[in-house]
């Protein structure tokens, strides 16, 4: 009698337990609160890192093997034309809040002044991966199309899609002038593959793996991401309540 | 009423209730169990997301790792280089998952990395916080030194291997002694304040990509990104078995006791034993 009691008496307050962790871990107020550890995270990096490169690594430090993630083949015709092409008609668009909005051609791209970055690359997930990336940095790129200082953020609108929602992603002026912040057409010394993300990906080399947008089609300056699609600054952040900041 | 310990089958002689935990500590003590908790179970969250670890500056599913937690079809496994251990039911597979830690162990209960990352860097800045407040108490008020560090007497091997022997015949300190933490006790405090504790922050620290640009040297020490990892994985399994033998201890010791002086820090002191007696 007393076992039996004492069981379900354990079983219950178990599942009182349980339901009680459902609850917390489920309430608004809850998340809300949790959201301040961001933005400690945030502030308090930024405060020790400053301007800091990420470490940079030598040809012999490279992953053997460098693994595919997320979007590997973007759905669209006009990808596909592209891609049939070689990228030859393709055009980066630069807009926003930007003096002169302009569009670059991959060979613009390529004549550009160039950074080459051997460097990590972190999944949220995880993993770590690391390649050599060359490409023309995006503090240029802004400059050049005379960028307002109006503009808090630099948008990435990409030409993959999850179930036709489009892949976006955004960084904040401090990322975005900082020198590692290139527009990747070259990885491993090989033009950058469909599988990671021809014909241009933004590498923010302080930053976890999603922020690293592939499929560049259109940069974008803008004051506030509100508005753009869900609001919160990403695709993934929009959609699976990843962190808009990501540098851990 | 009289707390009910294993010491209260001995005959009891003088037994004082004596204040042996100040209320900083006691704070501290509650206020981290609830943190390593919350870590330890958003970390499995975590770890859930690439249940594999290496070693060294880069790793990913083409390298090799030195820790799996998997699954073959309805069978889970945990393989150590190159031991495989069977774990269906408890990890890689259970009736409920088919993740390396099941919905039991995780916060959330059910996958989602966000939400564990979201749990998981708000309660680090708590640990953080928390863990700097206790060390500066802990200097300034001298319970490190008087109540932690280990006396020049309890340093000698002779000592500490006594206090082995006794510990393992589960004899522990009476009257006067109970007011003091044993040599052991002390070790396995100290390890976690000053061992397990700094070196989680740091490795979880250096899984950052912006602080590693912060601090390139502390990143070169620890081995690499993937070995930092590695070391973070392994301090949250000391964390588990500490928190183990602490709690074995406290059962051993007499739990209502032990419970009642971190509570509200009065302790009553446990009787000698016959056979201690001169």
């Amino acid at each position: 009698m007393t076992l039996i009691s004492r069981r379900s008496a354990l079983v219950g307050a178990g599942g009182l337990l349980l339901a009680g962790c459902d609850r917390i871990t489920a309430s608004p107020t809850v998340r809300k609160v949790l959201t301040l550890g961001e933005k400690a995270t945030l502030s308090g990096q930024r405060l020790v890192t400053g301007n800091a490169l990420a470490p940079e690594f030598t040809r012999a430090d490279m992953s053997p093997k460098f693994r595919v993630n997320g979007n590997s083949m973007p759905g669209s015709a006009d990808y596909a034309a592209h891609m049939a092409n070689g990228f030859t008609d393709w055009k980066l668009e630069v807009g926003g809040l930007v003096a002169r909005p302009l569009t670059m051609s991959l060979a613009q791209l390529r004549s550009a002044p160039q950074r080459t970055q051997i460097t990590r690359h972190d999944c949220v997930e995880g993993w770590s991966a690391i390649g050599e990336w060359t490409g023309v940095p995006l503090a240029l790129i802004l400059r050049h199309a005379g960028i307002s200082s109006q503009a808090q953020y630099i948008v990435f609108h990409c030409a993959d899609d999850f179930s036709g929602t489009p892949y976006y992603e955004s960084i904040d002026m401090s990322e975005a002038r900082h020198p590692q912040t290139i527009l990747a057409h070259t990885m491993n010394r090989q033009p950058l593959s469909v599988a990671h993300g021809a014909p241009i990906r933004l590498r923010v080399e302080r930053q976890l793996g999603y922020k690293h947008a592939k499929y560049v089609m259109k940069i974008e300056a803008v004051s506030s991401l509100n508005g753009i699609y869900g609001g919160k600054g990403g695709y993934w952040e929009d959609h699976s309540g990843y962190q808009w900041y990501a540098g851990i | 009423m009289q707390p009910v310990t294993l010491q209260d089958e001995a005959p009891s002689v003088s037994r004082p209730l004596v204040y042996r935990t100040k209320l900083p500590v006691r704070i501290w003590h509650w206020l981290n169990a609830l943190t390593i908790f919350i870590m330890l179970m958003s970390g499995a969250t975590i770890f859930n997301a690439h249940p594999r670890l290496y070693w060294g500056a880069y790793g990913a599913n083409y390298d090799n790792p030195w820790l799996v937690i998997g699954r073959r079809g309805q069978e889970g496994f945990l393989r150590l280089a190159s031991l495989e251990i069977p774990t269906t039911g408890f990890l890689g597979y259970t009736s409920q998952s088919i993740k390396a830690f099941p919905p039991l162990v995780t916060i959330p209960n059910y996958y989602s990395l966000a939400e564990g990352r979201q749990w998981h860097f708000f309660f680090a800045w708590v640990l953080v916080i928390s863990i700097a407040a206790y060390l500066i108490y802990a200097l300034v008020s001298k319970h490190l030194q008087r109540d932690l560090l280990l006396t020049s007497e309890e340093r000698k091997p002779s000592h500490l291997w006594h206090d082995i022997k006794q510990h393992a015949r589960l004899k522990f300190p009476t009257g006067e002694a109970a007011k003091a933490y044993n040599p052991l006790q002390k070790l396995a405090y100290l390890g976690v304040i000053g061992v397990l504790i700094p070196l989680v922050i740091l490795t979880g620290m250096m899984m950052s990509p912006t602080l590693n640009a912060a601090f390139p040297w502390l990143l070169e020490i620890l081995g690499g990104r993937q070995s930092a990892r590695s070391l973070h994985f392994l301090c949250a399994t000391g964390f588990f078995a500490f928190i183990l033998i602490h709690v074995l201890m406290v059962v051993l010791a007499g739990p209502l006791n032990e419970l009642r002086s971190m509570i509200t820090g009065w302790y009553r002191l446990p009787a000698e034993r016959p056979e201690d007696r001169p």
